[in-house]
């Protein structure tokens, strides 16, 4: 049996009201989670330039395909909304934001700006309009 | 498992200090990485072969693995339990090493001395 750990755990989501700090909150979770998978992916793709320019090439071809091409237009929302979510949560550490009501409008803000930020880095960079299949 | 005096704390720290330092550097990797005018071989190896992208990159890759293996850490901890928990927190600091060897080696092939 596992010592339990020396910090809060996460609380029992079923005793609470569902509120969209909690929402932003999982959220949060989730897209760490699925951006530490993504970081294998930035690994292999400093390990393909590595490997040389067929290599390159393979591996190009295989993430140009459509369901690839979500799993990073997925990753890049997920950078968008964690960095920002990210610098509330430090905010938060350094005791800022907790009054009243910021947290729920700082939470809006964020998800605003990771919603601008996604957006203008798909349709405004060369990269982000690969990832939509224009060219 | 009892964990040292104050390990808790340095993780809780760890996490915030890996999280500061990734806001420059993620920032300056995805932005350099749209502004690129295409994402062919000759493009990515030429830029990233670059002494101070490589260094960026390494520091990059560092701070991303860390700050990662810290909250997957506290992932397992909040909903893995038992025996799976030690295997599974095992595991995850295995991948994450792994990945930042293979990193470290892919980079000192693409900007090394030999590169």
């Amino acid at each position: 049996m596992q010592a339990p750990a020396e910090r809060p755990l996460s609380p029992h989501l079923q005793v609470h009201r569902m509120l969209i700090t909690m929402v932003l909150s999982m959220m949060h979770r989730v897209s760490g989670l699925y951006l530490s998978l993504c970081s294998l992916l930035f690994v292999a793709w400093v390990a393909a330039i590595a490997a040389g320019p067929s290599a390159y090439e393979f591996a190009g071809r295989i993430f140009s395909g459509i369901a690839l091409r979500l799993v990073l237009a997925a990753a890049l929302a997920a950078f968008w909304y964690h960095l920002f979510a990210g610098i509330r949560h430090l905010a938060w550490d350094a005791d800022l934001g907790f009054e009243g009501s910021a947290p729920k409008w700082s939470g809006v803000v964020v998800a605003l700006l990771a919603a601008g930020a996604f957006a203008a880095t798909v349709f405004l960079s060369p990269a982000g309009r690969w990832l939509l299949g224009a060219s | 498992m009892s964990r040292r005096r104050g390990a808790a704390t340095r993780h809780w720290l760890n996490q915030r200090l890996t999280a500061v330092a990734l806001v420059p550097l993620g920032l300056w990797f995805l932005i350099a990485l749209l502004r690129q005018p295409a994402l062919d071989y000759a493009t990515v190896s030429t830029w990233l072969a670059k002494p101070l992208q490589a260094l960026l990159a390494a520091l990059l890759g560092a701070a991303m693995l860390w700050h990662s293996m810290l909250g997957v850490e506290v992932i397992l901890e909040d909903y893995v339990h038992g025996k799976v928990f030690g295997v599974s927190l095992w595991l995850a600091r295995f991948v994450h090493v792994a990945a930042a060897v293979a990193l470290a080696w892919a980079l000192y092939c693409v900007a090394g001395p030999g590169a």
